[in-house]
């Protein structure tokens, strides 16, 4: 009965529906001596101030958008009001994740939301994991399952193996795997079903790295996410404990950096400027071109992904996965793993195709979706209007393929240098690779005179390249597995 | 161009003679161009560029072009061209977005002779102009089109496609000025090349990217296009606005369209993804490919006809590293592997059937039909097109019509309708289920159920009468009904627990003592003897009759043949259903097998008079009172299996359910499934969706089950505005109001709606379940005694 009336007033709790508010005779509860509870963060997302994300303030197509998501889902997500600030993205969002969790597709509600368990639980991304393990339960799912990996049916034990390898290490997937995955007798997948599990697990590990990028906090009826005690008592939530860094902010701090990188904004402008205008005559050599490419590779690695390795996952979610496996760096433990050329299997020739045929629809949705990302702009940069920030784009999108060994024949990765500075790349390489270890310290040290909508606007970005360099990787397995 | 066909014809087209022969690549192929005398061809692709001569049995390579310590990304090849007037020039689209041509006339080893890199992006397409020797014109995926003339150092025009990206290009074969341009979006643009301000046209032609496009050698205004959303379109671009004249739908995305030379509606495609096989198509024809190569291992990336008078040779380059030469002669040809028989029951058990006209005229001294159905033959004629190649089939279209009397289906309608397959005690539902049976003359069935009910019953449990007993042969028990969560189920499950409670009231009335059974058994002995009519089964008996009508004959005539000769004799498809010949054996052999079970037999053999002594054995006792019920299983398990052969799988669900866990795991999962599935789709057909709503319900297979789940709509109006709510069942989009709201809890309700027909409120139904306990007033406080049934 507690928790039936947590997951009721979680709904009451948002400003946005005033009218079910309304129709809560308030204190009613209290008076039977039921205890109510209370939100513990402060909006949304711990990174942004809860007064930028003023869900009273939204133009009507956002607002259209949120009561479509809150009518489909019975609650709107932070991850949906996060993603607000970009409504036309948020729109195609919402369609492919409905399409994926709840309309016809090869697997069952409670495989797809177990799935999603899986893939979140990888990157100890405790939010989806209590988001999906309630869902799980409400479609008929076996609780059983939820004790770990080996509570649940062989076949999903199976995709464990997929399920580590893509998240951290895309690159190693041979057809063999799929191979074992096809080829199990009474537990075997059919392709269409792998397919399914394949989006989800991608998807879920991109929405993985997007919770922590933004620092999105619980919802008030998650485990974590509301407090039965007094206001004054705080406690930590468990996304907080997992990153270890709990509530204190320093505004101070941030004030203090803020007068030295007053001129950010301006040097990235200038350097996009230059990059446009010198581009015809400085002309690099092609072995010049092959080692910046394998130069922007190497370094990616390099680049210090956190300052604590120390993270404690929280209990409740370890037990999904069995071993720690994280992301392994290319060259690091010299292993030769060869360049995925865009050029020979990309997203728009092979990947949507194969999709679309083995799983009608999503395809279209997929594309749609990473277009929407690639394709995004309002010409604005921090105070600036009209500037073409496609070269910009484009370089965010690049530097995260060329992380996982995907590379663009006609790509000058000696831009990547020029735009992208050093505590951006940190920031990028943290959250695609381990996102876990985002912390807010790292959200704010990056493009620090940039809006939050900018950042986050950078985070669907990110999100969108990592889900789609994992499925091009798992696509051409698979393909390679048909022919 | 006139210039051109005069030179081809001094060659002659008999000069170019070979067979189908492949050679070995290094390495995958992106692209592969022909020269004009259709003597040597080149392949680029990633990682290798030659040239190889066309001899007459076999490949040799000539040059390779690829030099160079570490080559670089220059030699990446998206696309090559072989110029059509100057026999030493080639272009090469490059990855990196370079434009290279080539001078095979250099004498240094390196033959690269012009380097463009104006263009961002990977290059997908390069075209030389059939006529002007120093035009090229390349493709990109920045979105732009640029002009060269190969004797300046950089592009004389750039067209842009509105940051778009250029998947393909292709001069106009007739109009010297145009060009078409086909765009990652859809779109197709054709351009004046004097023009680079502006498109002349621009038209969508498919959904997704245009992979391709290519004009028709002779028509002028013809031009293929090839998509992602595998279909290849033609356009008439003569008139005003291009007119979609023809449309072929694939199997895969389009990759690559090449009309075939001298064959005016023949085209050639190939896939980019998952299908490797190339098909010619008579786009008149656009179900069957009118020939098939099916040599690639691997997807065909680039595919060319050798010669632009001859249509005979093909050359391929794939992925698989090979390069093959076609010859069409060796194609395969589906058309001939085609089944041109149909056959297609009507919902009334009307039944259509096309078969080739030789066929059904051979047969025209045929036996008038017993059954007094009548026939109307239609005969459908095409008129031969001498121009299509393809083999003429004409194919006569026979209906059936069954008469009003032998409405065969009629029986398992009612069967459905009438039979009970859970909430009352085994034995019940078997007597039930065996009246039902005879009712409807069909004594085998009747007797089945009867045997059922004996094996399965144990007598000893038959003699306590009582509530008890229920829960003990697995009935549906009565609050089960409501831990079903379906959506907006709330009236069904009321209906369900007034029926359930009737049920367990005559549960106890039914109940018969322990020692009339045997009597009962006696009697209903007796009756089947006298209702001794013969077993009646489905698919009546008129049209079964004429064998003929199943012949059908599946031959691989040789290639050539454009007739098919059918053998006039044939066998039957199907055997008859009609007598039912392995019936008793089966029965008999079920005796062998449990001679205890005399007692049993014995009703079987009612049936069939063949054995006599089987009515002495009824004064034996019944059977053993500790032969357990799983001695049976086996028998039963045969019986279901030959009940679904014989095309009843009406019963062999219908036990199913009924025997429920004593027969299930004698039964594998897939051919329960099967069984379902079959009955599902037979009680769907026949609109009885009630029935099959509780067959799905009450199956144990997964399978099965969420097939309840899966595509359930549910209409409904808002309360307040009265307006139909589009999104979601309890939201309304038009007055932003919830609408219906418990009126216990006062949450919105989104799964099951229970409500009061007096006063119209309601809610959860646990909610309401519960208010019930305490008070039999309207929860929601208008006073009204609420009556739930």
């Amino acid at each position: 009965m507690q928790e039936y009336i947590v997951v009721q007033l979680s709904r009451f709790f948002h400003p946005q529906f005033e009218f079910i508010h309304s129709r809560v005779k308030n204190g009613a509860l209290e008076d039977l001596g039921i205890r109510i509870p209370r939100p513990l963060g402060n909006g949304p997302s711990r990174f942004i101030p809860e007064k930028e994300i003023q869900v009273s303030k939204v133009d009507p197509r956002t607002q259209s958008i949120f009561e479509d998501a809150f009518a489909a889902l019975g609650r709107l997500d932070n991850i949906s009001l996060v993603m607000g600030f970009h409504p036309q993205y948020l729109e195609n969002f919402l369609k492919t994740q409905h399409y994926l969790l709840q309309m016809d597709g090869p697997l069952s509600l409670h495989y797809r939301h177990y799935i999603g368990i899986m893939a979140a639980a990888r990157h100890q991304c405790s939010y989806l994991v209590n988001l999906h393990v309630n869902d799980f339960v409400q479609v008929g799912g076996d609780p059983k399952w939820l004790n770990g990996l080996e509570g649940a049916p062989k076949k999903l034990q199976a995709l464990g193996e997929l399920n580590k390898i893509l998240a951290h290490r895309p690159w190693l997937l041979t057809k063999a795997h799929i191979e074992n995955l096809l080829k199990a007798e009474e537990h075997s997948w059919s392709l269409a079903e792998l397919i399914h599990a394949v989006v989800l697990l991608t998807h879920y590990h991109s929405l993985a790295s997007f919770t922590f990028g933004c620092g999105i906090t619980p919802e008030i009826h998650s485990d974590g996410g509301h407090t039965f005690r007094p206001p004054s008592l705080s406690q930590y939530c468990v996304c907080d404990i997992a990153n270890g860094n709990g509530h204190g902010n320093h505004p101070e701090e941030k004030l203090g950096n803020h007068q030295e990188v007053s001129g950010e904004v301006e040097v990235l402008m200038e350097r996009m400027k230059q990059l446009q205008e010198c581009r015809d005559e400085e002309e690099a050599s092609q072995e010049e071109m092959a080692t910046r490419f394998e130069r922007e590779k190497t370094e990616s690695m390099l680049v210090a992904t956190a300052e604590d390795d120390e993270c404690v996952p929280s209990r409740d979610v370890s037990r999904h996965f069995e071993d720690p496996y994280g992301y392994k760096d290319f060259s690091r433990r010299g292993e030769h793993v060869p360049t995925f050329r865009v050029q020979d299997y990309s997203w728009e020739d092979h990947g949507y195709s194969l999709v679309n045929r083995l799983y009608p629809d999503v395809g279209q949705l997929l594309d749609d979706k990473f277009q929407m990302a690639y394709n995004l702009t309002y010409n604005t940069m921090a105070t600036h209007k009209d500037v073409d920030t496609s070269m910009l784009r484009r370089a965010i999108w690049n530097y995260i393929h060329c992380m996982f060994g995907i590379r663009y024949d006609d790509y000058d990765y000696g831009e990547i240098n020029q735009l992208l500075d050093r505590s951006f790349k940190v920031y990028i390489k943290t959250m695609v690779c381990s996102p876990e270890k985002t912390t807010k310290r790292m959200y704010e040290s990056f493009w620090r005179q940039f809006q939050h909508s900018e950042k986050v606007h950078v985070n669907l970005l990110l999100m969108e390249a990592r889900m789609q360099a994992e499925l091009l990787y798992a696509l051409r397995a698979i393909t390679r597995y048909m022919t | 161009m006139e210039k051109m066909s005069r030179v081809t014809t001094a060659l002659g087209s008999s000069s170019i003679s070979g067979r189908t022969m492949f050679c070995h690549l290094d390495a995958p192929a992106n692209a592969i161009s022909v020269c004009r005398d259709a003597t040597q061809v080149v392949v680029a692709g990633r990682n290798i560029f030659k040239i190889y001569a066309l001899e007459e049995e076999q490949f040799v390579e000539k040059l390779n072009l690829r030099v160079g310590r570490k080559p670089s990304l220059n030699f990446s090849c998206a696309d090559v061209m072989w110029h059509q007037m100057e026999e030493n020039l080639l272009a090469t689209a490059a990855t990196n977005g370079a434009v290279v041509t080539w001078n095979l006339g250099k004498p240094s080893r390196n033959k690269q002779e012009q380097l463009f890199t104006e263009h961002k992006r990977t290059v997908n397409k390069v075209c030389f102009h059939p006529t002007e020797v120093y035009m090229l014109l390349s493709g990109s995926q920045d979105g732009y089109m640029k002009c060269f003339d190969l004797r300046k150092k950089e592009s004389v025009s750039t067209f842009s496609g509105q940051s778009e990206s250029v998947r393909d290009v292709q001069f106009s074969m007739k109009d010297y000025f145009t060009f078409a341009a086909s765009f990652e979006n859809g779109n197709v643009q054709l351009w004046d090349i004097r023009r680079p301000d502006r498109y002349e046209r621009m038209f969508t032609a498919h959904t997704g990217p245009v992979f391709c496009c290519d004009w028709h050698p002779d028509d002028r205004g013809w031009l293929a296009t090839g998509g992602r959303d595998k279909m290849v379109k033609v356009w008439d671009m003569t008139t005003n606005r291009a007119k979609e004249i023809f449309c072929v739908q694939t199997i895969a995305s389009v990759a690559r369209v090449k009309w075939r030379p001298e064959r005016k509606w023949h085209l050639a495609t190939c896939s980019m993804m998952v299908d490797h096989n190339i098909y010619v198509w008579d786009v008149r024809r656009p179900f069957i490919p009118f020939a098939t190569f099916e040599e690639h291992k691997d997807v065909t990336t680039g595919i060319v006809w050798r010669h632009q008078h001859d249509p005979h040779f093909l050359l391929s380059g794939s992925k698989d590293s090979t390069l093959y030469q076609h010859m069409f002669k060796d194609a395969s040809r589906p058309v001939d592997r085609a089944n041109p028989e149909g056959l297609c029951f009507g919902l009334f058990g009307d039944l259509a059937f096309a078969a080739k006209e030789s066929l059904i005229s051979g047969d025209a001294s045929r036996k008038p039909y017993p059954g007094g159905d009548r026939r109307y033959p239609i005969f459908f004629f095409k008129k031969p097109n001498p121009t299509e190649q393809f083999a003429h089939v004409s194919s006569a279209l026979s209906v059936f019509e069954s008469s009003v009397e032998s409405r065969h289906m009629d029986w398992l309608v009612k069967t459905a309708r009438l039979y009970l397959l859970s909430g009352k005690p085994f034995a019940e539902l078997c007597d039930h289920n065996a009246k039902v049976a005879k009712e409807l003359n069909r004594p085998q069935v009747s007797t089945t159920w009867t045997m059922l009910r004996i094996m399965f019953s144990d007598p000893a449990n038959l003699s306590t009468p009582g509530p008890n007993h229920i829960g003990k042969l697995g009935t549906l028990p009565l609050m089960n009904s409501f831990s079903m969560k379906e959506m907006g189920t709330g009236l069904v499950a009321e209906g369900r627990l007034e029926r359930s409670k009737g049920e367990s009231r005559q549960d106890n009335l039914h109940l018969e003592p322990g020692n009339s059974l045997i009597n009962s058994n006696n009697d209903e002995n007796e009756e089947t003897e006298g209702s001794e009519g013969q077993a009646e089964y489905m698919f009546g008996d008129a049209e079964l009759d004429d064998d003929d009508l199943y012949s059908m004959e599946h031959e691989n005539h040789a290639a050539e043949e454009q007739e098919y000769t059918l053998p006039q004799e044939a066998f039957p498809l199907r055997h008859e259903i009609m007598d039912n010949p392995s019936a008793p054996e089966h029965l008999q052999q079920d005796k062998a097998d449990s001679p205890h079970a005399s007692g049993n037999e014995a009703e079987v053999m009612c049936l069939t008079p063949i054995e006599s002594f089987s009515l002495i054995s009824i004064s034996q006792p019944l059977f053993s009172p500790h032969l357990p019920a799983q001695f049976f299983c086996p028998v039963v398990r045969e019986m279901l299996i030959h009940y679904a052969e014989q095309g009843d799988v009406q019963m062999a669900v219908s036990v199913l359910i009924v025997l429920g866990d004593r027969i299930r795991k004698e039964i594998d999962d897939l051919t329960q499934e099967h069984w379902y599935t079959s009955y599902i789709d037979l009680l769907q057909r026949l609109e009885l969706w009630n029935v099959s709503n509780e067959v799905i319900k009450l199956s144990t297979c997964s399978a099965i089950t969420c097939l309840n789940q899966t595509s359930t709509t549910l209409h409904v109006n808002c309360s307040n505005c009265k307006r139909p709510m589009s999104n979601r069942g309890w939201i309304c989009d038009r007055c932003h109001q919830c609408a219906s709201v418990c009126a216990v809890c006062h949450h919105v309700v989104k799964g099951l709606f229970v409500w009061c027909q007096g006063c119209s409120h309601g809610g959860h139904l646990e909610h309401v379940m519960n208010w019930l306990k305490s008070s039999s007033h309207c929860p929601a406080g208008c006073g009204h005694l609420c009556e739930y049934t």
